[in-house]
């Protein structure tokens, strides 16, 4: 073998070689071109979205809440409002171990078991990324001292907020009602409503009385801060602002003075009144009694006060006054006695001999009096005043019960007010195709009869009593009960009156409201069952008693109010209003276990006129009370 | 007397290489004193970094080919028992293990095999050029996996990917049959899936944020989603050196080390890019005619590794960053802070200049 071969391969392996080589090259080309193709696509096709990311990256939309709006009474007494306090808040999301972070902070910051428990509870409940309250309402010192050590803290911060105060909690606890922190089935409902954006940052939302009923008024708009951030969420600077608008002023009907007065009237009783002034239907006082704190519940309740509220016997989370449903009792003989004149059934002068007992024809049950032994000659104008229950048996089996649902119904027995607080129940006025739809039963005669004293299955709330009462007063037409007076737009200071609304007018002849209206006048009156209620007024008032059992008493016993349980004694009603000849108050009051209601319910409307219409506040109201209870024990 | 130290100095350097790598590394200055936000000393370190760097590719420039062939098995063998040392005493790290504390410092075995092994393969090549046969690329293959196991099992799975790239390159240039080749790309792809199963939670994790970054964007998915929204939001022109917003505002993570290519894209826009791609393709473009221009088999093969592995580390990098290839430790070659990988980097194309500069003192 000479060289020649030798070079040929040499140079046939270089040819191969920069073959090769060449592939190689050309094969990094192509990667690279597979690179600017990717760039050509991010950096000109898709420009405009990853320009939209980087923004919504480096601008972050903050949420400027609201001031919530203030709810007043008539002469512009707070009832709920606003006031700034430093929180100290904590972002989960940021902090590493939660547990020692906390802890750590106790040693600045007092933070009890409570304060824990409840921030445990909002932790379960929250959204993530959420900032949630370890400690509200901090001192200066506090303050100082968590700024000074703030460098060891990350995710935690101290916060200005908003918080919401209810002044009158427990007076006005079910009207104003509460507002409490968002949860994820607020969420979801505001979601499907769409009112989502607007909630962006909002913690809390109205949970019962005006604060739930008036939300969207009292919530306000958000406003939006555009704030350029880092990528941890640190502001570097304000873009833009847009400032929220506060929300809506609301302002009541309803007189925090006279609410006072029928508080501290009822004394210890527990039970409902409501007043309403019966040319328009607006609520002058509201109260169920008892009433719990409801600042209790704004940073949500915590489980040991919770348990105590609910578990009371006393029942204080229960709107009575709308959600309490109770026989309405003689209070409903006037619209009886009403019904029997426009329907022609009775006559001022027909009376019947009262022996202290009704029967139907062909039976031998006998329907008893509360009187034993009868009131004697009874017509309409004594029936009334001496609360006689035989004259009103023998009516309701004349009008027959589809005559009283017709005439009761316009009163606004059996359907809900249409007041503008949630939770009403509607009561029960009772039909024959209600028993039918009920108990799939016909309706018998014996049925009537009952219901012909408020008794049997009638069944009505106190807020009822009270829109019936105010038609009565307002001759007929029923307007519907009302609670907040006027809207009153935080920015503009506009004001907007809401108008009275008429919900039915019932024609009714002004010789028989004058004949049903001075027989309730005669009641507050010597010789009527509520005669101590009016005893020196110098106004008339037109009132009505009544009594609803709580439990039945058996046929050929006697009801002695000393021997019953104290819980099982009878409620107390009162209906009235007053001046009886221009009338400006109605109002209904319920005393639970109260026996009767001259006697117990009576001096508390008396205490509310007077006020009302005097200026007059009482001496000793609840001292007026506490003996009218001695005579129970 | 002046005239003479330039001449000593310059004698060896590849004029042309050099332009193109200094034009690269001062866009890369410039990058990195915006992706670091404008803290000078960063950059300064770099620049010391840098300094070190271009001795040693100078040195490397000066030392003849065939002394190089000397160091390449002393090289391997060192190499391969520090990679033993760091699997049986090395420190762990962001739990892998992969660095070995020698006493003065603490080094990376794995960055030496980055050119040992090359060296070793080309070496093997030269020594049985007059007659190789399929046996020799068998043994070069397993001279190749020895190292990329160690490496691979530290885990460090970039790195023993790029160094099978460098070594495969050598074979490639060697004359490995193309059959060979389809076969072992045949078998690669059957042998995925058990792949799949050898590897850890974290490796399984990234191949997945590859294809839908979007199922975990503050997790692994975060680097890749904020790299191409820096890259996307850029456009052509770019926001502006010192100007990026995903970059300043701290949204881009390692954006200093291997997301830099994306502060690039985001300030200069397309057109950055297409400047750092032309430079790219300048200085491999130059290796590959240095290449094909080397008088022996060593040579041409140390050369033609160094060039195209360097366009792996760009192409792999860069594809990262874009997101079309999974997230792995590999910086933007000449851009990225840090000064092993800079080293590293400038010492092959050292020895780039070496060959390029030797060609005619050799003889054949």
């Amino acid at each position: 073998m000479t060289r020649r071969p030798e070079l040929r391969n040499h140079q046939r392996d270089l040819y191969y070689f920069r073959l090769r080589l060449t592939v190689g090259g050309s094969i990094a080309l192509f990667l690279f071109l597979i690179l600017l193709a990717r760039f050509v696509y991010l950096q000109i096709f898709q420009h405009e979205h990853y320009q939209t990311l980087a923004e919504q990256n480096r601008i972050s939309i903050v949420p400027i809440v609201p001031n919530r709006g203030l709810i007043l009474d008539r002469n512009g007494v707070p009832l709920a409002h606003n006031y700034t306090a430093f929180t100290l808040e904590i972002t989960p999301s940021k902090v590493a171990n939660l547990e020692q972070t906390i802890t750590d902070l106790s040693a600045l910051v007092e933070i009890s078991a409570k304060d824990r428990k409840r921030f445990k509870k909002l932790l379960d409940e929250s959204r993530n990324f959420e900032t949630l309250p370890i400690r509200t309402r901090l001192n200066d010192v506090e303050i100082a001292r968590f700024a000074a050590n703030r460098y060891r803290f990350a995710g935690v911060e101290i916060k200005a907020r908003l918080f919401r105060h209810y002044p009158q909690g427990e007076i006005t606890s079910h009207v104003v009602g509460y507002i409490g922190r968002l949860n994820d089935a607020d969420l979801q409902k505001l979601e499907e409503s769409g009112d989502f954006p607007n909630y962006r940052g909002t913690n809390y939302i109205g949970r019962a009385g005006l604060e739930q009923s008036y939300e969207s008024e009292l919530h306000g708009t958000t406003g939006f801060e555009e704030v350029e951030t880092d990528a941890g969420g640190r502001a570097v600077r304000t873009l833009s602002r847009t400032p929220p608008t506060s929300g809506d002023n609301l302002t009541l009907h309803l007189d925090l003075k006279l609410q006072q007065v029928a508080e501290q009237a009822f004394g210890d009783f527990r039970g409902a009144l409501v007043a309403i002034e019966p040319k328009t239907g607006g609520v002058l006082a509201y109260l169920s009694k008892p009433g719990f704190d409801t600042n209790l519940f704004v940073d949500g309740i915590d489980t040991q006060n919770w348990e105590l509220l609910n578990n009371s016997p006393d029942k204080p989370l229960v709107n009575r006054a709308m959600h309490g449903q109770y026989p309405p009792g003689s209070t409903i003989k006037p619209f009886m006695a009403l019904a029997g004149l426009e329907l022609n059934k009775r006559t001022p002068s027909f009376g019947i001999n009262d022996p202290g007992f009704f029967t139907l024809p062909g039976s031998s049950h006998r329907y008893r009096d509360w009187k034993v032994g009868g009131h004697g000659f009874v017509d309409l104008h004594k029936s009334i005043v001496i609360s006689c229950d035989t004259y009103y048996y023998g009516l309701a089996v004349e009008l027959g019960i589809d005559n009283i649902f017709g005439f009761l119904s316009h009163f606004g027995f059996g359907k809900k007010t249409g007041i503008d607080i949630e939770g009403e129940r509607t009561g029960l006025l009772p039909s024959q195709a209600w028993k039918m739809k009920r108990f799939k039963q016909k309706w018998f005669v014996g049925d009537t009869v009952s219901v012909g004293i408020g008794q049997g299955y009638f069944l009505a709330t106190p807020l009822q009593l009270a829109v019936a009462t105010a038609t009565l007063a307002n001759q007929g037409a029923q307007m519907q009960p009302y609670l907040v007076r006027q809207i009153q737009n935080a920015k503009s200071g506009g004001v907007t009156p809401i108008a009275p609304q008429t919900v039915s007018t019932l024609p009714i002849k002004a010789e028989n409201l004058e004949l049903v209206r001075n027989a309730m006048i005669d009641v507050t009156r010597p010789g009527g069952t509520a005669s101590r209620a009016a005893a020196g007024a110098p106004y008339a008032i037109a009132g009505k008693t009544g009594t609803a059992q709580v439990v039945a008493i058996k046929q050929g016993e006697k009801y002695v109010e000393s021997r019953v349980a104290e819980r099982h004694r009878d409620h107390a009603l009162f209906v009235a209003y007053a001046p009886a000849e221009n009338p400006t108050i109605a109002l209904a009051i319920l005393v639970e276990n109260g026996g009767h209601g001259g006697s117990t319910a009576g001096p508390i409307a008396r205490a509310m006129f007077d006020y009302y219409l005097l200026g007059k506040l009482p001496a000793r109201a609840a001292g007026a009370v506490e003996e009218e209870e001695g005579e129970h024990d | 007397m002046i005239r003479r130290l330039w001449l000593l100095l310059i004698r060896h350097i590849d004029g042309f290489l050099l332009a193109a790598l200094s034009a690269t590394l001062l866009f890369g200055l410039a990058i990195l004193y915006s992706a670091s936000a404008q803290d000078l000393d960063r950059v300064l370190s770099q620049g010391v970094s840098l300094l070190v760097a271009l001795a040693v590719m100078w040195a490397l420039a000066n030392v003849p080919p065939q002394h190089l062939m000397r160091i390449a098995w002393p090289a391997y063998v060192l190499g391969l028992l520090l990679l033993l040392g760091v699997a049986l005493f090395g420190d762990i790290s962001h739990g892998a293990r992969r660095w070995l504390d020698i006493g003065v410092a603490r080094i990376q075995p794995s960055e030496l095999m980055k050119i040992a092994v090359p060296l070793m393969l080309a070496w093997y090549f030269e020594k049985r050029e007059r007659s190789m046969r399929l046996s020799d690329f068998a043994v070069a293959a397993i001279l190749l996996l020895l190292p990329v196991l160690f490496i691979a099992k530290q885990p460090d799975l970039g790195t023993a990917l790029l160094i099978t790239a460098s070594g495969f390159y050598v074979l490639f240039l060697a004359g490995l049959g193309w059959k060979v080749i389809l076969g072992l790309g045949l078998s690669a792809a059957a042998f995925a899936p058990v792949a799949w199963s050898l590897m850890h939670d974290y490796q399984r994790q990234r191949v997945m944020t590859l294809l839908d970054p979007a199922q975990d964007p503050l997790g692994s998915g975060y680097h890749i989603i904020q790299s191409t929204i820096a890259l996307g939001s850029g456009g052509i022109f770019g926001k502006g050196w010192l100007k990026g917003t995903q970059a300043h505002l701290e949204f881009l993570p390692e954006r200093h080390t291997d997301f830099i290519f994306a502060v690039l894209g985001e300030e200069f826009g397309l057109f950055g890019i297409l400047l750092l791609l032309t430079l790219y393709l300048l200085i491999i473009a130059r290796g590959l005619y240095i290449t094909s221009r080397a008088a022996t088999m060593f040579t041409r093969l140390i050369a033609g590794s160094i060039t195209l592995t360097f366009g792996t580390y760009a192409f792999v990098n860069m594809g990262m960053v874009s997101g079309i290839l999974p997230v792995v430790g590999v910086p933007l070659p000449l851009i990225s802070f840090g000064g092993t990988s800079m080293v590293t980097m400038l010492l092959g194309f050292g020895i780039l200049m070496s060959v390029s500069t030797h060609r005619r003192l050799v003889k054949h």
